[in-house]
Parts: C-alpha cells; structure tokens; sequence
C-alpha cells in the first residue's frame, strides 16, 4: 500500500495498537531540560522504577539559564535549583548530561542535530512544544507533558493515536530578502493558530528542497504554531551531508545501512493525505506579526487588518490589539521598538547569525534599540566567531550573550520590560510571552537586523546590498 | 486490576454536577493559563496559585474582581467553559496541572489544542468537546444564572444543561475513558508491557 513519509516512520514505531484507544509508540531518542523533566522523576521514585534505556534520553540545561556570566553560580535560587534536579537525576540514572558550561550546551533543539542526536526516519521526543524542529531531518518529533517524559523514561513508549496527515506545498522562488522565517509565518498566517491541530504535517515543494538544513529547521520548529504537533520533510542529500560523522551519527557499516534506509524515506507518489494546501512562493513578504499569536502574521509593509475581515471572533480579536497598544489599519513599518532579540530554537543557528549580519555591517546599532543577540549553542558561538561574525557585530555596536533559550519565554533575567515593543526572531508573541506586559513582533533574522539599526520597524530589502 | 501505584494518581472520574467559570476568549495558550515564570518548581504542587496569573491579577499583585476566575458569583465551580482552541502553545503539563489544583476537573471547549488536550488526559482532567453553538448556549446560561448547574457524565459521554435539559454528547477513546473511569494512568499500563517493550527495541537501528 502506498505511504507517506509520515506513515512510514509512524508504523515503523508502533509497538502495540489498542483498540479504540491510542497506539503504543516506540521512541528512538528522548531530550529531557530542567523545568519539565524533574517532575517525571519525582513521579519514577514515587513508584519505583527506574529508566529503561538511559542511553537513549540526553539532558541539556537551556530554558530558565542566564545569558551573561555562566561561569558564576546561577544567582535565582529557583533555577539554580532545577539545574540541579537535573544534573543529579542524570547522575543518578546514567543519562548523558550537558549542564551550564559544558562544551555541548546549548538549546535542545540545536545541540540535537549539531551532535548526530537527531536522525531521519527515527521517533523524537521531548517535554517541549518546539521538538518539531527536528522534522527538519525526516524524523517524527513532537513535544510532549512531563507524564510522557516520565513514560518514555521508564518505558520508551508513549501512548499516542496517529495524528491525520496534511501535506503544504510551497513551489515557486521566493523573492529577495524573504528567508526561511518568512514561509513559516506566511504559512501559519494562512492557517491561523489552530488551522494544522490534529495534523501532521510534511512540507514539500521546490522551496524546501531548495532549503537550507538549518531553514528547514526553523519552518518545522514553528509547525506547534498553527497547532499540528509536528512537521517533516523528506531527507536528501543536504540532510544527510549535513548529519555524517557527526558525533552521535551511525559510522562505517552503520551508516551505510542506514542510507540503504534513509533513502526509502519520501512519500510514495500516489499516496495520500488527508488534506493538502499549495502556496506560491512569489507572494510571500518578509513577514511581521501584529496581535497575541503566531497566526496573527502579515508581510511587513501591509496594515494590520480590520476585525470584520479577519476570522474569529471580533471581541478576541480586538483584546488582542488593545494589548499590543495597536489600531485596526495601522502600519507596522515605522512603528518605534524598544528591543530586538535574536536567537532561541526557531533562530538562533549560524545561519541567522550570518543574515543579521549582512544587514548590520557597516551600520550601528540605533540608540533607543536594547539588542540581546544569542546563540543557540557553543558550537554556533565558535562558528560565530570563526568567521569572524563577532567583529561585525562588535563593530556595529552589538554584544554577543551566552547560549540558551533566553527572552523567548523570559525564564531567566532576560526579560522586555512592561509595555515594551521588541522585534524577536523567536516562535511565540503570546501575551507576556517575553516578560509580563511585554509586547511582541515576531519576525525573521532580516527584519530583526533592519530594525535595530534603523530603531523603528524596517522592511529588510531597504537596506539589503544588492549585488550584481 | 491493582492500583496506581502512583501517588500523583488522580481520582476517579465518573459523573460530575457543578457550576462553571466562563471564560469564552478564543486561542487561550498555556503561557496565559500559567505563565513560564512560574514554571520553576521540582514538585508538582502550588500550580493552582499562579493560574491564570497575568489575567486574575494587575501589575501589583491585586485580584481583578471581574476576571471570571475572581468573580465569586463562581466560586467554587469545578467546570471551566473556555473559548476556541483553548490550551495551545507550549507543552508545559504544568498548565493541566495548574487547571487541577485550581480545583476544576473538567473544562469543557469547541476545540482543543493537542498537547494540552492529552496533558489533561493524564493527569484527570477531563476534555470536554463541544460544538460551536452548544458552548454558546452554556456560556449564555452560565451568563443569565451564574448557578446554573451543567452535568458531565462520563459513562454516557453526554454533558447537559440542567436549567434547560439540553444535552450533547463528546467523544473520548475507549482506553482513555477507562482510565478516567478507574483513575489509572498510561504509566501502570506500560509498566506491563515491558518484555514486548524490549523486544521491539531490539529490532530498531538505531
């Protein structure tokens, strides 16, 4: 019978179906980070059992971690507290751990793939919604509650019915300054936040093809944000490139056996999905949100919408603007900023690093702007700095932080101030998201650049170099 | 069947009569049902202070008298009524947790988001699903008589409007609905399962 790339990596890993209830699903790889994993602990002495298969779950400390001086003990009792819950507990149990300072540190969702975790056609979890970044490599991977984390701990199994299956087809080429970023927002945009729940997705087209690894990382990263609990894409050669002799990644015999495998690993022709969405690459815009989620996204020379032509209920709609401080048809362009973040799972590889810095190169940070720049790993700080990013930076009148998932979701001490308007390249522009009160425009790399130097909202492609 | 052995285990669930806090906002996402900063603790208990935070209180740390969660006119109510796609966003269980310790069991939406559907699941919340126009019709009766009383029944699967009688019914997996029924949880069933667990793990490449 004819497959989706999802059904084969999906019934590849089933160990049990139930009848009239979910299907017992085997997993491959587990991440576990300090505040959703210590619970599952709790919870395996609570009932004394231990951990199955302590080599298939890998810690590593991002969320509640400082950026600045992670050399000196961590100063918030409460976090420094967790980071230890979490240390102790791999100790305890024989798991691989990454703490604070360790050379491998970094965002869960970096540090996977940078190290050959993260491998097509295998199961991924970990008790964060954003592990849908790992589909980038042909995986399945999905977040998951800290119950889950618990069961994959003491079984590797969780108890999941099989999602429905949606296709989203992006052809064409995208236009000039349009990046990775851009085509996940317009995507969610049409979706709305909830539009892909109960699916997942796979992306397909000429324009993922045509993807960069760490693109198709953050299009899958963002797939939790138009509600599907994950997004794939078929891997190919770039994917497999990109993962060989990485540290964790199948070696010699191994590997070859593996490409035997991975290289089964697309959608059958005539297989089918239960829903499937086409969008032309040529009208896609560099992308901004206005409102309090994910699907309130527009490209970023339009006004925000009027509520009779927007879906959902008008009272919704109109609390959302009043707590971003905005009008129905206002323009974004222009509109004074107080902060712009780069970094977190969504954007936080190289490759964003390099974008903001085509823009900032020969310009100076604006004045009224607060930058947090951080990387999502050690491995992006040394590659940062081997190609001398960091100059540019320095030069422009920015400070490169310290690993860790930071103002994304505000756990640490990075966080935007009540009332304060910040452009960040990270997932989520919920309300007090970034800090209590702290209001959000997501945006690309591009944007994020543009609009730090020129210190109110700026379409990138004014200030893009274009060479010939 | 023996039980849980898990001292988080919930209790049963079978029927449930209460009144209901009505919150009928669209997309409420798990940073508003608890916010990340609250996320901090190593045990799962307290969550129920910090519900709903940034919404039940201002700035400086007053109860905002109108915000349903404060309203005592519901006080007391252990069925939450949320607007569309309630629950998305992170995967945090610490909201489903949150949910529970506030004292609810039971919330009741037109759409829920996945994760936190399941989350709830798990921890003895139950996911009420409703359509569109019954959820209207519970939070305008809720709105005329802030007592009125709805009944979710889980052996039936119906939830009812009792000042009116009109009922609809929801769906729940079989498994699920078992465990609800008899408070056990997806771990005591793993837990028996482990030699079929190690056996399949043998045959994975990787």
């Amino acid at each position: 019978m004819s497959k989706t790339l999802f059904d084969k990596v999906w019934d590849s890993h089933v160990v049990r179906k139930i009848e009239d209830g979910p299907d017992v699903f085997f997993i491959d790889r587990h991440f576990i980070h300090e505040v959703t994993s210590p619970v599952a602990f709790v919870g395996l002495k609570q009932r004394g059992i231990g951990v199955m298969y302590p080599e298939r779950t890998f810690a590593t400390a991002d969320h509640n971690t400082p950026t600045w001086d992670q050399h000196l003990p961590v100063a918030d009792p409460l976090s420094a507290n967790q980071l230890e819950a979490l240390a102790n507990n791999a100790a305890e149990y024989g798991i691989s751990h990454w703490g604070l300072g360790h050379r491998n540190n970094g965002i869960v969702h970096i540090v996977g793939p940078e190290n050959g975790i993260t491998l097509p056609g295998s199961t991924i979890v970990c008790g964060d919604s954003h592990t849908s970044t790992h589909g980038a490599f042909g995986a399945i991977a999905f977040g998951i509650g800290t119950s889950e984390v618990e069961m994959v701990l003491s079984t590797q199994c969780i108890m999941q019915p099989k999602p429905k299956k949606m296709r989203i087809n992006v052809n064409g080429e995208l236009g000039f300054g349009v990046t990775p970023k851009d085509v996940a927002l317009y995507i969610i945009s049409q979706q709305t936040t909830s539009g892909a729940t109960g699916y997942f997705v796979e992306y397909a087209g000429d324009v993922f093809e045509n993807m960069s690894m760490e693109g198709r990382m953050t299009v899958c990263n963002l797939s939790i944000e138009m509600g599907a609990r994950g997004g794939m894409i078929a891997p190919d050669e770039k994917t497999f490139e990109y993962i060989k002799g990485r540290k964790h990644t199948p070696k010699g015999a191994d590997w070859d056996k593996a490409m035997a495998y991975w290289k089964t690993l697309k959608t059958d022709d005539d297989a089918e999905f239960d829903v499937e969405f086409n969008y032309n690459a040529a009208n896609i815009e560099p992308m901004i949100t206005y409102g309090t989620n994910p699907g309130m996204g527009m490209g970023v020379t339009q006004s925000i919408p009027m509520a009779e032509d927007v879906q959902g209920g008008v009272a919704t709609y109109k609390k959302s603007l009043g707590y971003m401080k905005f009008n129905e048809g206002d323009d974004m362009i222009g509109k004074q900023v107080d902060y712009v973040f780069l970094g977190s799972c969504t954007n936080g590889r190289i490759e964003d690093f390099r974008a903001f810095c085509s823009i900032v190169e020969g310009r100076q940070k604006a004045d009224n702007i607060t930058a947090w720049l951080v990387p999502g790993s050690h491995k992006v700080v040394d590659q940062i700095k081997e190609e001398g990013l960091d100059k540019i930076l320095e030069e422009a009148g920015f400070v490169l932080r310290e690993p860790g998932c930071s103002a994304c979701l505000a756990m640490n001490d990075d966080k935007v101030p009540a009332g304060k308007l910040a452009v960040s390249t990270s997932n989520r522009n919920f309300e007090g998201r970034q800090g209590p009160g702290s209001r959000t425009l997501l945006a690309s790399p591009l944007v994020a650049a543009a609009t730090a130097v020129e210190g109110v909202v700026t379409d990138p492609r004014t200030l893009i170099k274009v060479t010939a | 069947m023996a039980k849980s052995k898990n001292n988080m285990a919930y209790d049963k669930f079978e029927v449930l009569t209460s009144t209901a806090y009505p919150l009928p906002i669209e997309n409420v996402d798990t940073d508003q049902i608890i916010p990340a900063r609250f996320l901090k603790a190593t045990e799962r208990k307290g969550f129920g202070d910090n519900f709903f935070r940034d919404w039940r209180y201002d700035s400086e740390g007053n109860p905002i008298a109108d915000f349903p969660l404060n309203d005592k006119k519901h006080e007391g109510s252990k069925i939450l009524v949320g607007g569309k796609n309630f629950g998305s966003g992170s995967s945090r269980e610490h909201a489903a947790w949150s949910v529970y310790d506030f004292g609810l069991r039971c919330v009741i939406s037109s759409f829920f988001a996945d994760i936190f559907r399941n989350n709830c699941l798990n921890i003895g919340v139950l996911p009420v699903q409703v359509s569109a126009d019954f959820a209207q019709k519970l939070f305008d009766a809720i709105e005329a008589d802030p007592k009125t009383d709805i009944k979710v029944d889980l052996p039936n699967q119906t939830v009812t409007l009792l000042s009116t009688g009109e009922s609809e019914s929801f769906d729940i997996n079989g498994y699920k609905k078992g465990n609800m029924l008899n408070g056990f949880d997806d771990i005591d069933y793993l837990q028996n399962m482990k030699e079929e667990v190690r056996a399949f793990a043998e045959t994975r490449p990787f």
